[in-house]
């Protein structure tokens, strides 16, 4: 072995570098990004802390008596569950005028400001009211029954087993993963942006909380086909194949290909 | 260069970009000589015993671990439960027994050709040879007596004395291709009958019976006018469907989608008001298969009252009696009339005026 053999660099020591330096930059940034405080207390919401903080915080689109203006369309009628998937799932306030309001991590309100909120925009007209638990926990419900509502209703948009999907326009249809059954209740009771309105008399409730079931069965069931790459079918089991099972194949086939020492 | 130049003296001339085109003989011999083989370079397993075990070593491990490999598969098959589940990092949990079965095969299969390659490139036999061809044509003596077989063969068989014979098989080997022919042309069904289903579906209502409730499709339950509130959708089945004896055929032909908009959001051209006219206060039922090759239409955007289609993006729009404004298709949904029993529910008293569903040929 000679000079210039001993210090050779391993063929693979580039992509182990790289793997490495990712490991630990990702690493590191889980360990110290900023986390947001929980808040879970609920209370039965007060109308005037509420309309402060509407006039605060929502006014400026939705107008001073939420009647709507240019930027925002009126509030009266939607009732308390509109706003408390709204503000609850952090697409309202609006972080910035785009096609469609994000879902964000976190709520920039408490339950109970939101619940204050709700409060007082139910108290401009009726409207949906915010759902009990005994229909949104997805406890005493058919699965089945749930996933075949689901799969006519709704599989069109969110992807048979709610990964979500593509509207026109830029606009899309949220990922249900990790939603909770208050939340999907009311996008379904509210009809927010796109989506269409699915209310009790089209839904029944105990059907809602059969799809609420059902989603909830999808997201923790055994994958027995494995790796469910999403669940967004062809497209990204296709890229996964061309990526990784490609690559495996033509390392075997340069491997076939290289003379022995 | 050098290697081309018969002269034996290389080409020294340097020819300039500037100098325009240059005659010259380019240097190539008159005629290319074999160059032979390249000298065989010798592995380390040829010439040093202990590369020779080291690879012999490497080859038995590969088929070592193929075997173990295989082993583990036929405990394992035995050993898990097959409703065992396991969490794997980046998977999520999954099924044990699964993971195991296929992890182990696909090892044991590649221990086996890693092996065998191994030991190919290795330990077997490397130095090149040459194996010249030879002429693959029989000799005359040969050729004629394998003719005088087959002849001979057909005079004993009497095929020129019997003519009949060699008709009457031909004849019943050439009837034979027939039957097959039959099954292909007739599982392409009947021309006839084919259209007459393409123009129908369970919709149609002979004139005075009474109208087809619209129904929830999958709950089979009638809808009320008031339950559509605006901005809903329905998935709709005829009512009729529950006694049909073809479900999936008459669902795929039947299927309906409903929807209530504001009367005020409808176009004020022809389309949107037709539309209009044939819903009840807003609300509007169309066939929900598209046009084009026949997905279901479903994706509908509440706010722009766009119908999109999953398969192609073909968009209908809702206020303007589902004109196509964007994709493949070519022709609007067809719409069903609509109107109110004595009882508040919704129902069709008249099917389709157009077949639903992709275009297809004499329409």
């Amino acid at each position: 072995m000679n000079a210039l053999a001993a210090r050779r660099r391993h063929p693979a020591a580039i992509a182990i570098l790289l793997l490495l330096g990712l490991v630990a930059v990702g690493g590191a940034y889980s360990l110290l990004a900023p986390k947001q405080a929980q808040a879970s207390v609920v209370s039965a919401g007060d109308i005037n802390t509420g309309k402060s903080l509407f006039l605060a915080n929502c006014a400026t689109c939705h107008g001073m008596n939420a009647q709507g203006s240019a930027a925002g369309p009126t509030l009266v009628g939607v009732g308390a569950a509109s706003v408390d998937f709204q503000v609850g799932t952090g697409r309202m306030p609006l972080a910035a005028p785009n096609v469609q309001a994000q879902r964000q991590d976190t709520s920039q309100f408490t339950q109970e400001q939101i619940a204050n909120m709700a409060a007082w925009v139910a108290s401009l007209a009726p409207g949906p009211a915010i759902p009990g638990a005994q229909y949104t926990s997805g406890q005493n419900a058919d699965v089945a029954q749930g996933g075949e509502i689901f799969r006519i209703n709704c599989a069109q948009c969110h992807n048979y087993a709610g990964s979500g999907g593509a509207l026109s326009r830029g606009k899309y249809a949220p990922s249900l993963t990790g939603s909770s059954g208050k939340t999907i209740y009311e996008a379904m009771l509210t009809g927010p942006q796109s989506m269409p309105v699915f209310s009790d008399s089209n839904i029944s409730a105990q059907n809602k909380n059969n799809i609420i079931a059902y989603l909830k069965t999808t997201q923790t069931e055994q994958q027995v086909g494995g790796m469910t790459l999403g669940n967004l079918g062809p497209v990204s089991e296709g890229m996964f194949i061309w990526i990784f099972g490609l690559g495996l194949m033509l390392g075997c086939a340069f491997w076939l290909g290289q003379k022995a020492a | 260069m050098t290697d081309l130049d018969t002269t034996g003296q290389p080409s020294t001339d340097v020819v300039h970009l500037d100098e325009g085109h240059h005659i010259g003989t380019g240097g190539l011999p008159a005629r290319f000589e074999d160059p032979g083989l390249p000298t065989h370079i010798h592995r380390m397993a040829d010439d040093s015993p202990d590369a020779g075990r080291r690879a012999e070593r490497q080859v038995v491990a590969l088929f070592g671990l193929s075997m173990l490999a295989t082993l583990v598969f036929i405990v394992a098959y035995f050993a898990i439960d097959k409703s065992v589940g396991i969490f794997l990092p980046g998977i999520g949990s999954t099924n044990a027994l699964n993971v195991v079965l296929g992890v182990t095969m696909g090892i044991s299969l590649f221990g086996i050709g890693a092996g065998a390659v191994h030991w190919a490139k290795t330990l077997m036999p490397d130095t090149e040879v040459v194996e010249e061809r030879h002429p693959q044509a029989s000799d005359a003596a040969t050729r004629s007596a394998a003719v005088g077989i087959i002849l001979g063969g057909g005079e004993q068989a009497q095929l020129g004395r019997r003519p009949m014979i060699k008709y009457a098989l031909g004849g019943a080997l050439g009837l034979f291709a027939l039957p097959f022919v039959v099954q292909v042309a007739g599982s392409l069904g009947n021309p006839t009958k084919a259209l007459a289903g393409l123009r129908s579906n369970l919709w149609d209502i002979a004139p005075g019976v009474s109208p087809i409730r619209l129904m929830r499709d999958p709950e089979m339950t009638p809808i009320k006018a008031s339950d559509v509130t605006i901005g809903s959708v329905f998935h709709v089945m005829p009512e009729t469907l529950k006694d049909s004896q073809h479900v999936l055929e008459d669902k795929g032909k039947a299927a309906v989608i409903l929807m209530r908009l504001d009367p005020n959001q409808f176009s004020a051209a022809a389309g949107g008001q037709r539309a209009q006219a044939w819903g009840y206060q807003g609300i509007i039922a169309y066939s929900k298969i598209c046009t084009h090759v026949g997905c279901p239409v479903g994706l509908y955007e509440q706010q722009t009252h766009h119908l999109l289609c999953p398969c192609h993006q073909s968009t209908y729009d809702a206020t303007n009696n589902m004109e196509v404004i964007f994709g493949p298709a070519k022709r609007a949904l067809p719409q069903l009339k609509i109107t109110v029993d004595d009882a508040g529910y919704l129902v069709a008293p008249e099917g389709f005026h157009e077949p639903v569903g992709p275009s297809f040929w004499e329409r």
